[in-house]
């Protein structure tokens, strides 16, 4: 399996300006404050010490099937990094064969409509099928909108899965 | 959930002038393309005339065409335009434990079919059309996989 940690290439046609918007890598250490400071700015909750268990477990680049990838600004000016994606291969919950699994994405809120999201779904979609996967899933909230249509926009669809949930009193 | 045919009627015409904004097409040629009588669908078109989707051309050929933005149309904001996607309901038995118990599994229903029509924009729809023209798109009938078995 190709490992990242440089540019992931994208796979279909009409990607190229993502590419050149953005330059999709695995995460590093360094990365972190931005990527905390993101996801404060975006939910409204600061939780770093949730971002460094995800970091230990989803930023080393020699654990196979876990991804946390960050798109990173080519222009060199002003915060440099524009968004982030988490995913792993996930086998057998549920009754399902070895699937990838997207369960974290931001794009910073002045770099939206920018293809830089579209770039970390082309990017996290290319590692997964170098990972061996045939099937991409994600969970959107009914109500959040923004990357229901996004997730759209790329191409996903319902699956056979149907989420349930109970309030325990 | 089966929309209404003007609802449907609404969806096609949209999907057809919303692939570029310079397109012009009169309803004679949008009715012969789904089979339905352009009367039928100049109603449509001024329901989304009047709605800002769409605006009638001027010049000699006439017609119609995209006034919207289709990446922020959903499939929700039309609909809605020609029939009731809010509330479910009842024709019996409303003040029931029975009926209470069924609205509140229709309710989930109707969430559901909202949030997928209001997920769905033009643009994302046109890519639909694409990819099923090229025979791409996958069946919408899902084989159950799961790990739970109840007996």
């Amino acid at each position: 399996m190709k490992r990242a940690g440089r540019t992931t290439p994208t796979r279909r046609a009409g990607t190229a300006e993502r590419r050149d918007a953005v330059r999709i890598s695995r995460v590093q250490a360094a990365d972190m404050p931005y990527v905390v400071a993101l996801d404060r700015r975006v939910t409204g909750i600061a939780k770093k010490a949730y971002w460094q268990s995800l970091f230990a477990l989803y930023g080393k680049p020699r654990l196979s099937g876990r991804f946390f990838l960050v798109a990173r600004r080519t222009d060199g000016r002003g915060e440099p990094i524009l968004g982030f994606i988490i995913g792993e291969v996930r086998a057998w919950e549920f009754g399902s064969a070895p699937c990838g699994w997207v369960f974290g994405l931001s794009v910073h809120p002045e770099a939206r409509l920018a293809g830089v999201g579209g770039a970390m779904f082309d990017a996290i979609t290319a590692e997964f099928r170098r990972a061996g996967v045939k099937k991409m899933r994600t969970m959107v909230a009914r109500d959040d909108l923004l990357p229901l249509r996004f997730f759209r926009s790329e191409g996903m669809m319902a699956g056979p899965y149907i989420q349930l949930e109970m309030d325990l009193d | 959930m089966k929309p209404k045919i003007s609802s449907q009627l609404a969806v096609f015409a949209l999907l057809e002038l919303a692939r570029s904004a310079d397109r012009q097409l009169s309803v004679g040629e949008i009715g012969e393309k789904y089979g339905v009588s352009s009367h039928h669908l100049a109603k449509v078109m001024n329901v989304l005339g009047r709605a800002g989707l769409v605006r009638a051309a001027r010049g000699a050929r006439g017609g119609y065409q995209f006034s919207a933005n289709p990446r922020r149309t959903t499939l929700l904001d039309v609909i809605q335009l020609f029939e009731d996607t809010g509330s479910a309901s009842l024709d019996a038995g409303h003040s029931t434990a029975e009926g209470g118990a069924l609205l509140r599994v229709l309710h989930e229903v109707g969430d559901t079919a909202r949030a997928t029509l209001g997920s769905i924009t033009l643009a994302t729809m046109l890519k639909l059309v694409d990819r099923a023209a090229a025979g791409h798109l996958p069946s919408a009938n899902h084989s159950g996989a799961g790990a739970h078995r109840i007996r």
